[in-house]
């Protein structure tokens, strides 16, 4: 009998030293609270994970948040060790951290702790812009933590905010083009989205600020796409480039895939084969929750549900077709236990939206903007 | 049985809100019909509909014995009659019924539209009639400018109006005086001739079913006896006979002059037609009463059910509103674009609205009403006659010769600042000015309308621009040729059966853009770009293009994502059943409903 496949674990570190206005997560001011008991509860966790689920190894590990560059090297480093001592990484794992350019001088710590890669949030080059975004550093800080990540050897990924107020075409070209020119393997750039419930969503109700409309942000993101690929840095997803196939993200892929992946440290989402049933978990979200739950049952999960194949077909063609590389449909047709609408896929690619082969719906450099009414459409039809 | 000079028949003729039905429940309180206690709000206006909209719609009557000053008891039948000119002939029905009217009018607005058609019907049926002045005890009550209204505008005699307020009670006593001294009691009528009575209304009743109304002309009505519908020869046995003091309570027999009802083996309302002639089944009249019009629906519109799966019970509904309403008629429909449903006649568009609300409030029903149409007649190329009620019935251009379309005589009063605005909403409206007078302060206008152009919104517009105190009345006058043709809305190419009408072609532009204009704003927004248009034969006439859905995709999705766009798409799931699917294009069903309602001219 072969080794049940490797996951993935993602751990949710909930604090930020401050909250960024166009931020939804789930994350809080950290107002002297104990990092050691959260880390201690997140171990617990993945071990009353591992009661349920059985020995596995894990292929990647996604320490994100919040910001988790608040924890020292030293406390990353235990973090890591406590995890691998329940789901022992394979040799080649990926071991990812988001950090704050403010913590750069952490992050050769962070190597020798076990990380692999740095997602580091940049989110500008430009400091009236960072100010704009809430955050603590400057450009200068910014191009420094890069500099820095690498020179630690790590993988490095920058994330950037576009499509930002008043932002024009050419002042965006030219900030997405120094971006490319720092040493980063990765960037993952991201559309501002106005999110409800955040000081963004209040601002742009009372007029302070209005994002561009649909159709110059449409515009800004073709500009996106033809200045990322002249630079050697293509899409592999929505909002993703990568300079060639080994420096995308394994552990986001996996999300896009539907492979599994454990959901540990407050709030966090998983999706885990509990008696042979696909189970999406939730954890608790407040952190004081989540330690009482960890403490009474084990697992910090309060909400399980179990996926039916249907389900499971929506949500890996709704992840799936984010890829470039598209979405093998059979498989997902034998999950929902019937064809998708061949006369919707027709359609859809008679307007240029997808292109259908090898088996594969792949959404068409053209159709990536509406790639979540495409996959609507799948999944309504028949 | 009782001796003809007592008795009073009579109605009350008022414009809505002028307190007709306060004054009735006065009538009733002050002569002992109900107690306090059983007097609820408005006793005659029975449905939540009527007692809402403070309007009748169903005749009904009440009998008062009534102890004069004179010392003598007379019994006084009060006649409420429906105050709408839908229900035209069942008003005339029931003035025919009638020796005499009150004539309510508020004494601080004056006379109405609607009084007006109202006053002129009971006086072509020979009504004496007497003035009320009622809310005098307002301190905008102007009594004399009123009255002196009454004298010009309708030319009674008003210098002996009965000054009133129904709501406290003023002048009531006065009103029953009048009414036994100045109101006539029914003329002839011979008890030992053979029956013959009028059939005023007929309702359904859920203890006693079908309840007929009746006023005895000559003869005796009495229970067991085999009686006869002229208009369908139906022979019934009489069951019940009885009067309602407001309580329905058995009399012994009707004599001439007396209303009362009956009730015999009828199964349906549709049965009893009202100003049908009842006679003896045997040795009965062979001449009937005059004036017996059979029902003829006027405004026509499809109703659906908003989810196909509730069509059965929308059958079984309309079912049980026809077993009370004969003059609504219904038949199955079936539309490529809401589904199946039914094409249903009224008598107007206040019918037309009350039965939409019954059916959705006493049944619960969600609907979708299609644009009202009227009936048209279409002559065709062979010489016969077409009568078209649904644009999908319209046959191909080249088979029609002309189309003709009922025109109305509309009557509208007005405080003089609106009339400009009116006057603009009527010339639009295709109308044609009759004439235009002063009746005080207040203009009247008669038109000549095309009603087609009436059922579409002119009434809510005419509200509007007259911020709702022009008053509207009109009677159904004549067909007369028009240039009409049917408009297609084509969304997507593709026709919309649901949303085609009939229009004047010096209209139609107009009509199709307002159309065009109101899908684009209520169809959202596709993967692919979708063309609506409205077409005459193939010749479009207005077009609006739904641009395609440019962006929509998340920036973020990652695994705590997953969760949340499945639940989205589980809703959307739900959104579903709510759209109907038309080649390509879903259209939600609320854009269905805004679309046909086109409020916003």
């Amino acid at each position: 009998m072969s080794a049940p496949a490797p996951l993935s674990i993602y751990v949710h570190w909930p604090y930020c030293a401050r909250i960024c206005p166009y931020c939804d997560f789930n994350v809080y001011r950290p107002r002297g609270a104990d990092a050691d008991a959260l880390i201690a509860a997140i171990l617990a966790d993945a071990q009353a994970h591992r009661d349920r689920l059985g020995a596995r190894a894990a292929a990647t590990v996604f320490l994100g948040g919040g910001t988790p560059s608040l924890l020292t090297p030293a406390q990353i480093a235990r973090l890591l060790s406590g995890l691998d001592a329940v789901f022992p990484r394979s040799d080649d794992a990926e071991v990812t951290l988001e950090a704050n350019p403010d913590d750069a001088a952490q992050f050769a710590g962070y190597g020798d702790a076990g990380v692999t890669r740095l997602s580091v949030g940049v989110q500008s080059l430009r400091d009236e812009a960072l100010a704009a975004l809430g955050r603590t550093h400057d450009a200068a800080a910014a191009r420094a933590a890069v500099e820095a990540a690498a020179a630690a050897g790590l993988r490095t990924s920058i994330d950037l905010i576009y499509a930002r107020p008043d932002q024009t075409a050419a002042a965006w070209a030219a900030e997405l083009r120094e971006a490319l020119a720092l040493p980063a393997e990765h960037l993952s750039l991201y559309q501002l989205t106005i999110e409800a419930g955040t000081a963004f969503e209040r601002a742009v109700r009372r007029g302070r600020i209005s994002p561009p409309p649909s159709e110059a942000a449409a515009a800004l993101y073709d500009l996106t796409q033809e200045i990322c690929e002249a630079a050697g840095a293509p899409a592999y997803e929505v909002s993703n480039h990568a300079r060639g196939a080994a420096a995308q993200s394994r552990h986001n892929r996996a999300y896009w895939e539907g492979a599994e992946w454990l959901g540990l440290g407050p709030g966090a989402h998983g999706r885990v084969a509990l008696a042979g049933v696909r189970t999406a978990t939730v954890a608790a979200r407040a952190p004081r929750d989540y330690a009482a739950a960890v403490a009474a049952q084990g697992v910090g999960w309060v909400e399980t549900e179990s996926l039916s194949p249907e389900d499971e077909a929506d949500e890996r063609l709704m992840m799936g077709v984010r890829l470039v590389e598209g979405v093998a449909l059979a498989p997902l047709e034998q999950l929902r236990g019937c064809a998708f609408d061949a006369a919707l896929i027709a359609r859809l690619e008679g307007e240029g939206l997808v292109t259908m082969a090898d088996g594969r719906l792949r959404v068409t450099r053209a159709g990536r903007l509406v790639t979540d009414g495409v996959a609507r459409a799948l999944c309504l039809a028949g | 049985m009782i001796s003809r000079d007592k008795i009073r028949n009579f109605s009350i003729v008022a414009h809505i809100d002028h307190g007709k039905s306060t004054l009735s429940d006065r009538l009733i309180q002050l002569t002992g019909g109900l107690t306090a206690r059983e007097m609820t709000e408005q006793v005659l206006d029975n449905m939540d509909i009527e007692r809402e909209r403070g309007i009748t719609i169903k005749a009904q009557t009440v009998r008062l014995d009534y102890k004069a000053k004179d010392g003598e008891t007379y019994v006084l039948n009060l006649m409420d009659t429906p105050g709408h000119v839908d229900f035209a002939y069942e008003v005339s029905r029931s003035l025919a019924a009638c020796e005499g009217a009150l004539l309510v009018v508020d004494a601080s607005q004056g006379v109405e539209a609607q009084t007006l058609a109202n006053v002129y019907q009971a006086l072509d049926n020979n009504l004496e009639i007497v003035p009320v002045l009622n809310k005098i005890d307002l301190p905008a009550a102007e009594p004399d400018r009123v009255r002196a209204q009454i004298e010009d505008v309708i030319g009674l005699d008003a210098s002996q109006a009965v000054m009133i307020s129904a709501k406290t009670g003023i002048g009531i006593e006065e009103v029953l005086e009048a009414i036994v001294t100045r109101l006539p009691p029914p003329k002839e009528g011979d008890p030992a001739k053979p029956l013959k009575a009028m059939l005023v209304d007929a309702w359904y009743d859920q203890y006693m079913g079908v309840v007929v109304l009746v006023r005895v002309i000559d003869g005796v009505l009495k229970r067991g006896m085999r009686i006869k519908m002229m208009a369908t020869d139906a022979v019934y046995g009489v069951e019940k006979v009885g009067a309602f003091t407001p309580k329905a309570t058995d009399v012994e027999a009707l004599g001439p002059g007396e209303i009362g009802f009956i009730t015999g083996a009828i199964k349906e309302v549709a049965d009893a037609r009202v100003g049908d002639t009842i006679t003896l089944e045997k040795g009965g009249v062979t001449q009937a009463l005059p004036g017996f019009k059979p029902v003829q629906p006027v405004v026509f519109c499809g109703l659906f059910p908003v989810d196909a799966a509730n069509f059965e019970d929308l059958r079984a509904a309309m079912g049980k509103l026809r077993l009370n309403d004969a003059s609504f008629s219904y038949e199955m429909e079936t539309s490529a674009a809401l589904g199946f449903g039914f094409r249903c006649g009224f008598l107007g568009l206040l019918h037309l609205e009350i039965i939409q609300e019954r059916l959705t409030r006493e049944f619960n029903l969600d609907l979708i009403a299609t644009a009202p149409s009227v009936v048209y007649h279409v002559k065709l190329t062979d010489g016969s006659i077409l009568e078209m009620h649904n644009p999908a019935d319209m046959p191909d251009a080249v088979r029609v010769d002309t189309i003709a379309e009922p025109w109305i005589k509309a009557t509208i009063l007005t405080p003089d600042e609106y009339l400009g605005s009116i006057l603009k909403l009527c010339q639009e409206r295709r109308g044609v000015q009759r004439d235009l007078s002063y009746v005080g302060a207040r203009a009247m206008l008669v038109y000549d309308l095309p009603l087609n152009e009436v059922v579409f919104d002119f009434y809510d517009r005419l509200k509007s621009v007259s911020k709702g105190y022009a008053s509207f009345d009109y009677a159904i006058e004549e067909y007369r040729e028009g240039d009409l043709v049917k408009m297609s809305i084509l969304v997507n190419e593709e026709p919309v059966d649901a949303l085609s009408m009939l229009v004047h072609r010096a209209r139609a532009e107009m009509r199709g853009r307002a159309m065009c204009e109101k899908l684009k704003e209520l169809i959202p927004q596709h993967l692919f770009k979708i063309p609506i248009q409205a077409a005459i034969g193939g010749r479009v006439i207005a077009r609006e293009t739904i641009s395609a859905l440019r962006k929509d995709v998340t920036a973020k999705c990652y695994g705590g994502d997953a969760s949340r766009k499945r639940k989205l798409l589980d809703k959307q799931k739900e959104g579903k059943k709510r759209m109907r699917q038309f080649g390509k294009v879903e259209i939600p069903q609320e854009a269905f409903i805004a679309a046909l309602k086109m409020d916003a001219d």
